[in-house]
């Protein structure tokens, strides 16, 4: 079965500085793929590259293929048709991310008004109902509210209602509930999941919190530096590790239950996109790099069915977590 | 057994803000009845969403701000009252971090003299002494002189934190209090901070009040962990069994909103509602309108905080003595 | 709603009371209108009798509650030159500025904000240069200079028009030009930044993520908020239009309400200058309470905030 969208090489660079460094993913659908990685890596420009988004300033090659159509570069009529149509958006900051002087239903109705085939009181009628969705009582009512008379979770409920106004068969989260309280996010996930479930949309989850991610997706790819580490099945991911940075992550983040353990910290910082090192980005930071890590960037290849990762250490690596020792 | 360093009894704060279209004045009770105890050497994690008061209590428990009622006590002497010399003599042992570093240092300033502006004002040392103290706590947060020499702007987040923390550790402090100091951090660095938090606390002996809302911080480094729900602590326990074996309510609902690889969402506790607003806090418990348990009682009596056994307080009606049938309902 | 609007009428009247006062004091500390208008050769007695006539010889506090007392009874007081009724003087200038200003007031607007906006949406390209480069070039030459390089220019040098006067349309074309350059010139820069600040909001970007075609972004997302800081720098300007021209209206010999006021300053005509002084308050006073008012039709957060405040 052909991919619903296919990404290959997908570069970008801000004034000659790379951020992204050639990315391939790609994704079925109905799929949740989570994109976990931290501030800087590249999981928010891959999707704002893929649909147009990027300033202009912006460089951005390779190849996006929805349904098996190049979009990269695509004329802005066709793209207009396609973000918010085919594939919509939502994003992190729920303050700031609706316009503050439009009501909501101004708002929710232009996207109605753009991507389906109706007018006059059904859009209006379409709009409640897309309230009522997501949870947001009173629609009626609510409808003719401005943007700050809402809180955050709700400004979210109300992004989650405008992006399934198109029917999408992608949504893509850009860190949906990071700005959110822990019982509010439990809220937005849990809609986002069964709005899932119900329309058979695929997601693309990008988060910086694996926990997130994790639970809600059923395949995960890293990202470090600009480019993908490794991917995998979510469950696999987390009991398995193999590329050094996903275990350097994994073991990062401070348990729940159990014993309390020292947590094992990565040395260092991220790299700086305008002195990226040669060969593996992580390769500074990394316990286990070798003289081959600094010369050439290892190529994200297959290790299994559904696994992939870019070490040339990835053996090393596996052992070094089972507790085999070297040779 | 020694006197706990910090004890802070039943404090109240609230304050008063506008609201509706006539200016009519409300009071918001940010804080109510917090009463907790931090033995030197330990740490007392605070956790809850917006508005539930824990930052409030973290700048009373520092004297930043004076409580309504109630009292703090510091190493057994009442909080001196601020301004005054003995105030400032109490403050040289407590310090305090918190979530924005960049904030909290002067982009103009290089900041090892940043790091060094607590010794000068209150006199610690020789100038020559004070030059050595300022490498040495460079040191002790495993950052070099060459890091001293730069500017705000030209260090990391993390980088920051630590000077951050440096300079709060100049004057020898007993007391820290951290306000989400390590939530603005990726998780890679985020760990760096709170093990050299940790190693710190363990060498020189420091007392903590972490507040967070992360979950898993908290518990990493904290011995005891209180609760807090708009303004009021629902449950309080050493921190490794409060998380194991939740019994209030939200507890239970906040522990099982916190996403964890390797388990899926099925089985969450999803709570209904908004989140909590302090200007509208209901009547009787504070929770109760988003309580999957709820009973008729808890719309009308604020349930106390009392000992269910095993070193565990919780302020619920449906929990009650040492008894664990509850637990099961969950 | 209406205690916000309570509390800005009663600073507005406190501003100009305070504006008044303060021309009250400064006129009748820097110099002797009797010796001014009289001139210095005239004898003692008739001085005196001049100060006597127009109560100059009072005490400072008591000619002050009396200027009061007669604004109460709407009495503006007279001219020292002529015994005209100030207010005479002034409203029959005004015709003659206002035949200036307004029609610079439309060429700012016209030419600023559609300046502002494109260098906004091509930032960084030639144009946006350009227009910058000749904002920049528009508020930092002052408008005397201005205005005696246009006549440089276009009177002595091409001898297209005229120097100065006010025989025919031609004659106003000058000034005009003078006062809408650096005019636009400050609403290019100012619409130009808020463009951009707008511009870079997260909810542009949702806009855009939702399918909205650019030009439908630009028009009904970006500029209904860019139009809030704008509105404050219009109400300024529209604040000027009575009072803007006094450089301008010299240079150019146009007898509009600026030259009134310089001559009447010189001559120490001290209820003229009050009159002119106590129009231009109010008329700064209202456009900002007109701003105000738009504020809250502009930005739905501010009629929130208003019933708060």
């Amino acid at each position: 079965m052909a991919p619903l969208i296919s990404i290959k090489d997908l570069s970008v660079a801000f004034h000659g500085v790379p951020v992204l460094r050639g990315v391939d993913l790609a994704l079925h659908k109905g799929e949740a793929l989570g994109l976990v990685g931290e501030s800087g890596s590249g999981k928010s420009v891959t999707w704002l590259a893929a649909l147009g988004l990027l300033p202009r300033n912006a460089r951005v090659s390779g190849s996006v293929r929805l349904d098996s159509r190049e979009i990269l570069g695509a004329p802005a009529a066709e793209l207009d048709r396609i973000r918010g149509g085919r594939v919509a958006m939502i994003f992190q900051d729920p303050a700031s991310a609706l316009n503050p002087v439009l009501t909501i239903r101004k708002q929710l109705c232009e996207s109605l008004a753009l991507h389906r085939d109706i007018s006059g009181g059904a859009v209006k009628a379409e709009a409640r109902r897309l309230l009522d969705l997501v949870g947001i009582p009173d629609a009626t009512r609510r409808l003719e509210a401005y943007p700050h008379e809402f809180s955050g979770g709700q400004v979210q409920r109300i992004m989650i209602a405008m992006a399934l106004a198109g029917n999408p068969d992608l949504l893509i989260a850009d860190e949906p509930t990071t700005a959110l309280d822990a019982t509010i996010q439990a809220q937005i996930l849990e809609l986002l999941s069964t709005i899932r479930r119900e329309m058979g949309m695929a997601m693309v989850l990008i988060s910086h919190d694996l926990g997130v991610v994790a639970e809600n997706c059923d395949r995960v790819a890293v990202m470090y530096a600009g480019r993908i580490v490794e991917e995998a099945p979510a469950n696999q991911l987390f009991a398995d590790p193999v590329h050094p940075y996903a275990q350097g992550l994994i073991g990062a983040l401070p348990p729940l239950d159990g014993p309390r353990r020292r947590l094992t910290a990565i040395p260092g910082t991220v790299p700086d996109p305008a002195s990226m090192p040669d060969g593996c980005a992580f390769a500074p930071r990394c316990a286990l790099a070798e003289a081959p890590c600094g010369i050439v960037a290892p190529s994200l290849a297959p290790i299994a069915e559904d696994r992939a990762v870019a070490c040339i250490r990835a053996e090393a690596s596996r052992r070094a977590l089972l507790g085999i020792a070297a040779e | 057994m020694s006197r706990p360093l910090v004890e802070v009894s039943s404090i109240s704060r609230s304050y008063s803000m506008r609201s509706g279209m006539f200016g009519r004045s409300a009071a918001i009770h940010a804080v109510h009845g917090v009463s907790l105890t931090i033995p030197r050497g330990e740490t007392l994690g605070l956790v809850g969403e917006s508005g539930s008061g824990k930052s409030t209590t973290g700048r009373i428990v520092l004297g930043l701000e004076p409580p309504d009622h109630g009292e703090v006590r510091f190493d057994d002497k009442p909080m001196a009252t601020p301004g005054t010399t003995a105030w400032r003599a109490q403050r040289a042992h407590m310090q305090m971090i918190f979530q924005d570093p960049l904030g909290a240092l002067d982009r103009r300033l290089p900041v090892a003299a940043q790091i060094r502006e607590p010794l000068d004002i209150h006199g610690l040392g020789t100038p020559l002494e004070r030059e050595e103290r300022v490498r040495e706590l460079l040191r002790a947060v495993e950052l070099t002189p060459a890091h001293g020499a730069r500017y705000p702007g030209a260090l990391s987040g993390g980088q920051r934190q630590r000077i951050v923390l440096a300079r709060a550790l100049a004057t020898k402090p007993d007391f820290l209090v951290c306000d989400e100091p390590v939530s603005a951090l990726d998780v890679s660095i985020q760990a760096q901070v709170v093990n050299l938090l940790a190693d710190l606390q363990a060498q020189l002996a420091l007392t903590l009040l972490f507040i967070s809302h992360d979950l898993r911080v908290v518990r990493q480094i904290s011995n005891v962990v209180a609760v807090m729900y708009l303004g009021r602590i629902v449950e309080i326990g050493c921190a490794d069994d409060l998380f194991a074996r939740p019994e209030h309510p939200y507890t239970q609902a906040l522990v099982s909103a916190s996403p964890a690889p390797g388990r899926r969402s099925a089985g969450r506790i999803v709570l209904a509602g908004d989140p909590p607003n302090p200007a509208a806090r209901p009547q009787g418990c504070a929770f109760h309108p988003r309580c999957p348990r709820t009973i008729t009682r808890c719309a009308s009596e604020v349930p106390a905080l009392s000992n269910v056994g095993g070193n565990r307080q919780v302020a619920c009606h449906l929990v009650t003595g040492p008894q664990v049938e509850t637990r099961d309902a969950a | 709603m209406g205690r916000y609007f309570a509390i800005r009428i009663g600073r507005a009247a406190l501003t100009i009371v305070l504006v008044v006062t303060f021309a009250f004091v400064v006129l009748r500390l820097s110099g002797d209108p009797a010796l001014m208008i009289l001139g210095p050769e005239a004898p003692p007695e008739v001085l005196a009798a001049f100060r006597k006539a127009w109560g100059l010889d009072d005490p400072i506090w008591f000619q002050y509650l009396d200027y009061f007392g007669a604004i109460a009874k709407g009495e503006l007081g007279r001219s020292m030159r002529d015994g005209r009724p100030a207010i005479e003087l002034v409203l029959e200038r005004i015709p003659a500025t206002l035949a200036l200003t307004l029609p610079a007031f439309a060429f700012k607007v016209a030419l600023g904000i559609p300046a502002g906006i494109y260098a906004a949406l091509h930032r960084g390209s030639g144009i946006d240069r350009a227009v910058m480069m000749t904002a920049v070039a528009g508020f930092t030459v002052p408008s005397f200079v201005l205005a005696l390089l246009l006549v440089l220019v276009f009177a002595v040098q091409l001898g297209w028009l005229p120097s100065g006067g006010q025989d025919s349309w031609r004659h106003a074309i000058l000034p005009i030009v003078t006062l809408s350059l650096g005019g636009a010139a400050v609403l290019a820069r100012f619409t130009r930044s808020a463009m951009l600040e707008v511009l870079g909001q997260p909810y542009i970007r949702t806009a855009s993520a939702k399918g909205v075609p650019w030009r439908k972004v630009v028009t009904s997302h970006a500029l209904p908020n860019a139009a809030i800081p704008t509105v404050t720098i219009l109400g300024f300007m529209v604040g000027t239009l009575i009072a803007g021209a006094v450089v301008v209206e010299s240079v150019f010999s146009w007898p509009g309400v600026g030259r009134l006021l310089v001559v009447a300053v010189a001559n120490r005509d001290l209820a003229v200058v009050q009159c002119i002084l106590l129009l231009v308050a109010m008329t700064m006073v209202t456009s900002n309470l007109i701003v105000d008012f738009l504020y809250g039709f502009l930005d739905p957060r501010l009629r929130a905030k208003g019933a708060h405040a």
